[in-house]
């Protein structure tokens, strides 16, 4: 790990609450998203889907379809060739059923037609014959043996022989004996959890523009997470080389992980390949819920020991996570994440990956950590409760702090979740009194955030200007903290950097914003690419000086003689520097590309005030404050956005949102009519209180804040009801219906 | 189906097209008037992504067909600003951080334009109620509300 990345400073901008650079576009509908985009002769796709949640497909006719006037192309998977490598063949298989339909909603056949109507008229004119087989959707019937299988052969050779042939993946972190840590426990809790699977719920559908040309070279443009891995998943699938293949990111209407792949793409491409035109996909609502990336539906058991004076003496978790009908490794994840926030002697995690008759899981805001640390939260509350102990004394006691050695392995550098518990503790949402009725209820948080690869030009343009070009969509003003940064590092107002997001052919590799990335290693990387351009600009004024390189450094905005020995000469802006810059060797750019690491782990606190409403079932969030460590706010309003919107999702998800699939394996509310998503009405405001304890891995001591904020929700509010109502559920959502019967039940 | 011709005024100009008998005023408008600033988020009325007014009324253009529109005065996101004025709810969400992905950001201020010309000291909770038909995923609503009440002030000249 790079932990020596960070040098205290002042900062002059970084940490400002500045307009974001593409404000004025997405408040005029100016900006172009996935669906904004057209093209000369462009056609209409879409796509025929399984109304089976488990089919062999005996044969699909498609001549009938094909002969209607105005259709220009039809493929099924036959079009299409059978990838070698495993995981790409998945994400095939997943956008184009091959042999088989997995689940309701599987696409099947696509048509390309010159509009709308006669597109959606050719779908009714394929015939496909299918052999409905029995389907598994719940993730413990599918563990069980003799359980329908939905893929044979799909298992690692870590799952023991004898389980169900959908177990495909099997994983185990931890350290010490727990049964030795259970015997010193004055109290030992076991308990069983469900959470349904919920969607990211992300406003824009899916949608995207392909046009293959008859040389072989394509350009797709579509909304996406990452345009470079869309090439790396869409060049395999249409054998084509990287290097003939331009994607281009549209404006993105939001994501959380699940754009972080393909579904449509590889099928407009295929589609313009045989129609010799551009193609359109656009996913109605009904596909994005059917037929794109949920979360993980989950079953969990959790155990937990503790002394009476709240100090953990063992902890266990059992963890079966499905990811659909493909196999999946977020219950790895659930099973790092699960005790990362405590400093535990004896922890150990047991995960389970299951195939289930759903879609093919898609990642979600910290994939598998809102789950099982639910879970790990709503015990240690039990116990908190058992003893009489203030919940967060007890996080207190037992929590994380550098050189604990992490439930998952590594040893923590400097973490902040003693500052955030200690900062939840004296706010005085803690401490404000509640009426009868009302119950408050908090819950830690933590994810691992990533780093990974990273490509930034800076360009300094002769008057003075800065092109920030890198290649990550921006989803929620990343564009104007990558201008900060590269303002504050060049000493140059923030309104002279223009940052654009590139696509493939114009930068490096750059993995998928995700992990909450972006800020921390996309801005390492610009701060580098500044200090290239910096030590040029160097050069160039030493050059007009006469004097050496060396002898030259960077104040200010401006290149300064170091020293008295270095000679006397006025400081040299980089105006003056670039505007000459064609005399003294050219023009002058830095770039940088890299692998980051070190990207700090995250942790955050939540406090929430709910009242359940006895008669109805319903719960409603009166008060809530999130805390959170971001290393170091750099645009501080959209770190708190990120904190407010990951703790709306996990409100919702805690109270509302579920996969609903019916006895015929059908999914039953893929709308947003019945998969309610918290609307304003729901809401109170959300306060934040952000926490900057800088990570040693990034210059500016920048962490990742996009996903911890959604972890905390589910437990927080799970807390909160058992203190309101006095009846601790252990399956999420909390919907009305299931609070009133665990009401009537508890008498 | 025979296509019905219309005449319409949008953002106050004369516009007349052709539409099929059951297209929706939302695929007139952006795939035939190159208007694509209300956007698609469902189809069925539930996410408010599509607000426009018709005739001074707040309406989900998923919803309404685009033969509707003959004769009509509808307003679209496209014409909130004066030219380069932005209009202060546009600036106040600027300024508020009150948009993160902006995929609803549209529909959201021509919702909030039409609450503040009923209602031009709306509570938080009046607020909160008005918009509770435009779906956001991203901004968990906090700062929109803020945003919205900001510009309230300042139009009311607070
Ligand atoms: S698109 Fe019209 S309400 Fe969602
Ligand atoms: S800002 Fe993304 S949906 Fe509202």
């Amino acid at each position: 790990m790079s932990l020596d990345e960070y040098t205290r400073r002042e900062f002059k901008q970084v940490g400002t609450r500045v307009r974001r650079p593409d404000g004025v576009d997405k408040v005029t509908g100016r900006a172009m998203y996935g669906a904004d985009a057209t093209a000369p002769g462009m056609l209409t796709g879409r796509i025929l889907r399984s109304p089976h949640a488990h089919a062999r497909i005996r044969s699909i006719a498609t001549s009938a379809a094909e002969a209607l006037p105005g259709v220009k192309a039809v493929i099924t998977s036959a079009d299409l060739s059978v990838p070698e490598d495993e995981f790409i063949r998945d994400v095939q298989d997943n956008c184009m059923a091959r042999g088989k339909a997995l689940y309701d909603g599987h696409a099947v056949a696509a048509v390309a037609a010159t509009d709308a109507a006669t597109a959606r008229a050719a779908l009714k004119l394929i015939k496909v014959d299918y052999e409905p087989l029995p389907h598994v959707t719940d993730v413990d019937v599918a563990i069980r043996p003799g359980a329908p299988v939905v893929q044979e052969g799909r298992a690692l050779e870590n799952v023991p022989a004898g389980m169900s042939a959908n177990v495909t993946s099997h994983s185990e972190f931890g350290h010490g004996t727990p049964a030795e840590g259970f015997a010193r426990a004055d109290k030992i809790i076991e308990r069983s959890f469900r959470t349904a699977a919920t969607h990211q719920g992300y406003i824009e559908p899916h949608a995207c523009l392909a046009s293959y040309a008859a040389d072989g070279k394509a350009d797709l443009w579509c909304c996406t997470q990452g345009q470079f891995f869309v090439r790396t998943l869409c060049s395999a699938i249409m054998g084509m080389e990287a290097s003939q293949l331009r994607v281009t990111a549209s404006e993105i209407g939001g994501g959380f992980g699940g754009k972080t792949t393909v579904f449509i793409e590889p099928v407009a491409l295929a589609l313009s390949r045989k129609a010799g035109r551009p193609v359109k996909i656009v996913m109605t609502r009904d596909e994005v819920f059917r037929a794109t990336g949920p979360t993980v539906s989950t079953s969990m058991d959790i155990k937990i020991g503790m002394t009476s004076d709240g100090r953990i003496t063992a902890g266990e978790a059992h963890l079966r996570y499905s990811g659909g009908a493909f196999p999946c490794g977020t219950v790895d994840m659930g099973g790092q994440a699960a005790f990362a926030a405590y400093d535990l002697e004896h922890v150990r995690t047991f995960g389970w990956n299951v195939l289930t008759n759903r879609p093919k899981e898609a990642a979600y805001r910290a994939p598998g950590a809102p789950q099982a640390i639910y879970a790990v939260e709503s015990v240690i509350d039990e116990l908190c409760q058992h003893f009489g102990l203030d919940p967060i004394d007890v996080r207190l006691k037992n929590a994380a702090k550098k050189g604990t050695k992490s439930s998952y392995g590594p040893t923590f550098p400097d973490i902040g979740l003693v500052a955030t518990l200690e900062a939840a503790k004296k706010h005085p949402h803690y401490s404000a009194p509640l009426k009868d009725g009302q119950g408050r209820g908090i819950s830690c948080g933590f994810w691992f955030n990533f780093g990974g690869n990273s490509c930034v030009s800076l360009n300094v343009n002769t008057d003075g200007t800065i092109g920030v070009t890198e290649g990550n969509p921006d989803i929620g003003g990343s564009r104007a903290s990558i201008s900060l940064m590269a303002a504050e590092e060049l000493g140059i107002p923030y309104d002279r950097v223009r940052t654009i997001v590139a696509d493939t052919s114009s930068l490096g590799y750059n993995d998928v914003t995700d992990g909450s990335r972006v800020t921390f290693a996309v801005g390492l990387a610009t701060i580098k690419a500044a200090r290239a351009a910096i030590r040029l600009m160097c050069e160039r004024a030493a050059k007009i000086w006469g004097i050496d390189a060396e002898a030259v450094e960077w104040k200010d905005g401006a290149a300064v003689p170091a020293g008295p020995n270095a000679g006397k000469f006025p400081p040299m802006s980089l105006a003056e520097i670039a505007a000459v810059s064609f005399e003294t060797g050219g023009p002058i750019a830095g770039h940088h590309e890299v692998n980051v690491d070190g990207a700090g782990v995250s942790f955050g606190v939540h406090i929430v005030d709910v009242e359940v409403d006895k008669e109805t079932g319903a719960t409603k969030v009166l008060r809530y404050t999130v805390f959170q460590d971001a290393g170091k706010a750099v645009h501080p309003s959209y770190v708190e956005g990120q904190m407010q919107g990951g703790a709306v999702q996990g409100i919702g998800w805690a109270l509302n949102e579920e996969y609903i699939y019916g006895a015929d394996g059908r999914l039953q509310n893929p709308g947003f009519l019945d998969y309610r998503v918290p609307v304003a009405s729901d809401l109170p405001m959300i306060d934040t209180v952000i926490l900057e304890i800088p990570n040693p891995g990034h210059p500016y001591g920048v962490r990742g804040v996009g996903e911890t904020g959604i972890v905390p929700p589910l437990a927080a509010l799970s807390n909160a009801v058992s203190r309101s109502a006095g009846i601790r559920l252990c399956e999420l959502p909390m919907s009305p219906p299931r609070v009133l019967k665990a009401l009537t039940g508890a008498g | 189906m025979k296509s019905i011709p219309v005449s319409t005024t949008i953002n106050g100009d004369p516009y007349e097209f052709l539409c099929a008998p059951d297209e929706t005023l939302l695929d007139v408008l952006r795939n035939r008037l190159s208007l694509t600033g209300a956007k698609e988020g469902c189809g069925t009325g539930d996410c408010g992504a599509c607000s426009v007014t018709l005739n001074g009324r707040l309406v989900c253009s998923c919803l309404v067909l685009g033969a509707e529109a003959q004769g009509a005065e509808i307003s679209t996101i496209e014409g909130m600003a004066d030219g380069d004025e932005l209009h202060p709810l546009q600036r106040h969400f600027i300024d508020h951080a009150a948009l993160q992905c902006g995929i609803c950001t549209p529909g959201i201020l021509v919702a909030a334009k039409s609450l503040l010309e009923k209602n031009p000291a709306p509570t938080d909770e009046e607020v909160r109620y008005w918009l509770a038909g435009n779906l956001c995923r991203c901004t968990g609503y906090d700062k929109i509300i803020a945003a919205v009440q900001a510009a309230a002030a300042e139009m009311r000249g607070a």
